[in-house]
């Protein structure tokens, strides 16, 4: 009687163990690449081109640790004085790690007033977030912010 | 079903700086999740938003999918006269709506 009980436990345990490694490959093959430094630097040159980048005179505003990453508030501010000699023709906001680098374009000008947009973004993954103001004199300035994010958005199993 | 919240003050000083602040309800499914069975689910998102005064383009945004759900977005406006605001969200699968909002101006 030993010996059947014996049998079934290990062929059981091989059983097991496949239905494991078949589980455990999907699940790895299933998740999609996800944008990588360069797919980020490639995205800021598509919209700066071969102009500088400075740092400074933006403002982003974004909480450092996040728990949900499926909202996540986001202000960008930038200093100018926005006259129609001087002002802040778009914002440019980008990520590192999401599945695209891109996280809105929002164009503005003169008649704006103040320089400052705010919406709610996703992100991914614990990332750089970076914000990107060209001016009316066709410069660009950068700010980036460190963002650690506990639960991760978009890529997750829908229920 | 689709709907809009229009947050714009009813009265303001000729050359005051006013906050606009818009929400649609959309899903803005990202196009990169799945269902348990291993099925992607379609990118299903809005991605433009205009803001027209008196048929003026005063305000743009191009949407990508790192928008969170039911979009939230502010600016700021400088007051120049009495007038119209006019808001436009355009989408995948043909979403479009749009929603208006009056200011007078003293």
């Amino acid at each position: 009687m030993d010996q059947p009980s014996d049998t079934t436990r290990r062929h059981f345990l091989s059983l097991a163990g496949s239905a494991a490694v078949l589980g455990a490959v999907p699940i790895v093959t299933l998740r999609p690449a996800e944008a990588t430094p360069a797919m980020l630097a490639s995205a800021i040159r598509n919209v700066v081109g071969e102009a500088p980048i400075r740092t400074g005179k933006v403002k982003l505003d974004v909480p450092p640790l996040v728990e949900n990453g499926n909202t996540v508030p986001m202000t960008v501010s930038v200093t100018s004085p926005m006259t129609p000699e001087d002002h802040v023709k778009s914002i440019h906001v980008f990520n590192e790690k999401n599945p695209q680098p891109n996280i809105g374009n929002f164009y503005l000008g003169p008649h704006a007033g103040r320089a400052q947009v705010s919406t709610r973004i996703r992100l991914a993954d614990s990332q750089k977030v970076v914000a990107i103001a060209r001016l009316s004199d066709d410069t660009f300035w950068l700010a980036s912010v460190d963002v650690v994010v506990t639960l991760a958005a978009c890529t997750e199993e829908v229920i | 079903m689709a709907s809009a919240l229009i947050n714009v003050p009813k009265t303001a000083k000729r050359g005051d700086i006013i906050e606009v602040k818009t929400l649609m309800s959309h899903i803005m499914e990202p196009g990169y999740r799945h269902t348990a069975s291993g099925k992607m689910v379609p990118r299903d998102i809005i991605t433009s938003f205009t803001c027209r005064f008196d048929g003026t383009e005063i305000f743009r945004t191009d949407l990508f999918p790192a928008i969170a759900a039911n979009p939230f977005i502010t600016f700021f406006t400088r007051a120049t006269g009495s007038g119209k605001f006019e808001f436009e969200w355009i989408g995948d699968n043909g979403f479009s709506e749009t929603a208006s909002a009056s200011i007078s101006v003293e």
